[in-house]
């Protein structure tokens, strides 16, 4: 059969373009979840926040302004000062636990040829788990008698009983010791991420100038790293200065005040009382606390700048 | 080939091949007492006599398995309700997610009006504002809301509307659609689609990847979620697992307790395990907000 053959224009003609272009009803209707949901639920609240920490609220009166008092109150607690100082340990103690694990896990695991996944797999399952469980579980650990599961081994190698959270010494790392496991595995993937975008030629260039092995992992994967650990570890700042749920669940802030962290102290000046809190005071701590965290954001981002382009 | 740090020529060397060998096989170890360890206890706890599980935690087998802690657990704990509760919350919370991230970013990304750019910037200036400063009045809305006259405190609307305000979903979405082909939207245009077919007819089926990711992420967050349902749904019988189970402590026996809490495990394990690829892919940043 001959194949009839017709001149197939190269470039097909093109069409008239039919443009899709919003700004009728139809986009208005599409956008109501949107508008209504943050609207109601996030871009109101958060002007009502500011608003708040000018204000004397209760659940029963209107609200009147105060000025500052809230501020004044809050920076004249003496709470306020053993918060920040617990909250400012357990973050160093974050860091100082928290952030090299991760990345020393993802280096290594980045070199595995076989059952890569399951490596993976592994470092993240305790994300999964939900944190009060976790929290829970990790309580009957700590437990303080000879035959809790941390002193059973401990007692093992012959180091007696350790009083994990009833020690006011102990309690912190304990806390941060919990929350570095439950989240730990969410910084390995970044970094493994991270690290297969990591092009090969460096290190090819790397080994004809005859780097050894360690000389390539420090001179060429760590600088292409440099812009995620600048980011992995201003999201760990802000992250652990919020800190809540284990202070909460593991101590409530004891042994005597030794774990009560500023996000601990927010929720007992606004819930602690049933009979309706003191709302100005948590939200004048809490935009504080924002505050603070944007601008040290901002002046970190503002010092690194420099060092995250390479 | 791939490679990574170590060049093929590495990886011939004895030296370097067993120290790798070695050192991987150290960190596999390490994992599995570290990331499965406390799950597997969880798992044989549940079912171990509370004496046996006091007196020897660590003894690999137990004197007697008590499988009727998960029964005990289950129903007269009322674990039933509870993580009925949850599933409840959960797909509430989904379904809103979706709702709102969807059309939020068709009507931003494929629809594009002069305006939209705007709504995309004060969405997303909300992912710098950190959720403590939300607490308290969110709560307040919450106890007297706009336009309806009752409160919504103990109802499951005051979880499920305020997880729709998530600024991290329309990103993602957002995103996505912004990559999809505009020639086919065109397409159907021509064919005659309108903007509501467009949006069920051709950009959803399109985004089953995208959907599947937010899906997961918001199941397992409305899970793990604890200080807002605490906060907004004081009646015991309307709470999820998570605010029920340390209340619970106090009162049930041990071992049902540790029961328990191997119930509540087992929908976000499971989810984990079947979609782990969403997670160790695309949950990069997720993951990222704690450290």
């Amino acid at each position: 059969m001959a194949a009839e053959t017709r001149p197939v224009p190269l470039v097909l003609p093109r069409r008239a373009r039919v443009r899709i272009r919003g700004g009728g009803l139809s986009t208005l209707v599409f956008l109501i979840p949107l508008l209504l949901v943050f609207g109601v639920f996030s871009w109101i609240p958060i002007g009502r926040a500011v608003v708040m920490s000018f204000q004397e609220t209760n659940l029963v009166t209107p609200s009147t302004f105060v000025g500052l008092q809230n501020f004044r109150d809050v920076l004249a607690d003496p709470l306020l000062w053993t918060a920040v100082k617990n909250t400012l340990y357990f973050a160093f103690l974050a860091l100082l636990f928290g952030y090299p694990v991760p990345l020393v896990a993802a280096v290594l695991m980045s070199e595995v040829r076989r059952f890569k996944s399951l490596y993976s797999a592994l470092a993240y399952l305790p994300v999964v788990i939900p944190p009060v469980v976790a929290v829970l579980l990790w309580k009957f650990f700590y437990d303080a008698g000879p035959t809790g599961v941390f002193n059973t081994i401990l007692g093992y190698v012959g180091i007696g009983p350790v009083s994990w959270l009833q020690d006011s010494a102990s309690v912190m790392p304990s806390l941060v010791l919990e929350a570095t496991w439950a989240a730990a595995g969410g910084t390995v993937i970044i970094y493994l991420a991270a690290l297969t975008g990591v092009s090969t030629d460096l290190y090819e260039a790397a080994e004809i100038d005859r780097a050894s092995i360690w000389r390539k992992v420090w001179h060429v994967t760590m600088p292409q790293l440099r812009g995620v650990l600048l980011i992995t570890f201003i999201l760990q700042i802000v992250g652990t200065a919020q800190v809540f749920l284990e202070p909460f669940l593991f101590t409530d802030g004891g042994p005597a005040n030794s774990t009560t962290t500023l996000l601990l102290l927010i929720y007992n000046y606004a819930f602690a009382n049933s009979l309706g809190g003191e709302y100005g005071m948590a939200t004048a701590l809490s935009i504080m606390l924002a505050v603070v965290l944007g601008l040290l954001s901002v002046l970190y981002f503002r010092l690194t700048r420099g060092w995250s382009k390479s | 080939m791939s490679r990574g740090i170590l060049s093929p020529a590495d990886w011939r060397r004895p030296r370097v091949r067993w120290t790798a060998f070695g050192l991987h096989g150290v960190l596999l170890a390490v994992l599995f007492v570290v990331g499965l360890g406390p799950m597997l206890w969880l798992a044989k706890a549940a079912i171990t006599p509370t004496q046996d599980t006091l007196r020897s935690p660590l003894a690999l087998w137990p004197h007697g398995v008590d499988w009727s802690n998960l029964a005990t657990a289950w129903t007269r704990v009322e674990v039933d309700k509870y993580f009925l509760n949850t599933v409840v919350l959960a797909a509430g919370s989904w379904f809103m997610q979706l709702l709102v991230a969807t059309t939020a970013g068709y009507a931003l990304s494929v629809l594009r009006p002069r305006y939209g750019k705007v709504i995309t910037a004060v969405v997303l200036a909300t992912l710098f504002v950190p959720a403590v400063v939300l607490l308290v009045p969110l709560y307040l809305t919450i106890v007297d809301p706009p336009l309806l006259k009752a409160s919504l405190i103990n109802s499951f609307w005051a979880v499920w509307l305020p997880a729709g305000a998530n600024a991290f979903n329309i990103l993602l979405v957002q995103r996505f659609f912004d990559n999809l082909p505009r020639e086919v939207f065109e397409a159907a245009r021509v064919d005659g689609a309108g903007p509501f077919r467009l949006f069920w007819s051709v950009v959803l089926p399109m985004s089953r990847p995208i959907l599947g990711v937010v899906s997961v992420f918001a199941i397992i967050g409305a899970w793990k979620d604890f200080l807002w349902p605490m906060l907004v749904l004081p009646d015991p019988n309307l709470q999820p697992l998570s605010v029920r189970l340390p209340a619970l402590q106090k009162f049930v026996e041990f071992d049902v307790f540790l029961a328990a809490l191997a119930i509540s495990t087992v929908i976000p394990v499971l989810l984990f395990g079947l979609f782990q690829r969403f997670f160790l892919n695309s949950g990069a940043l997720n993951g990222a907000v704690k450290g």
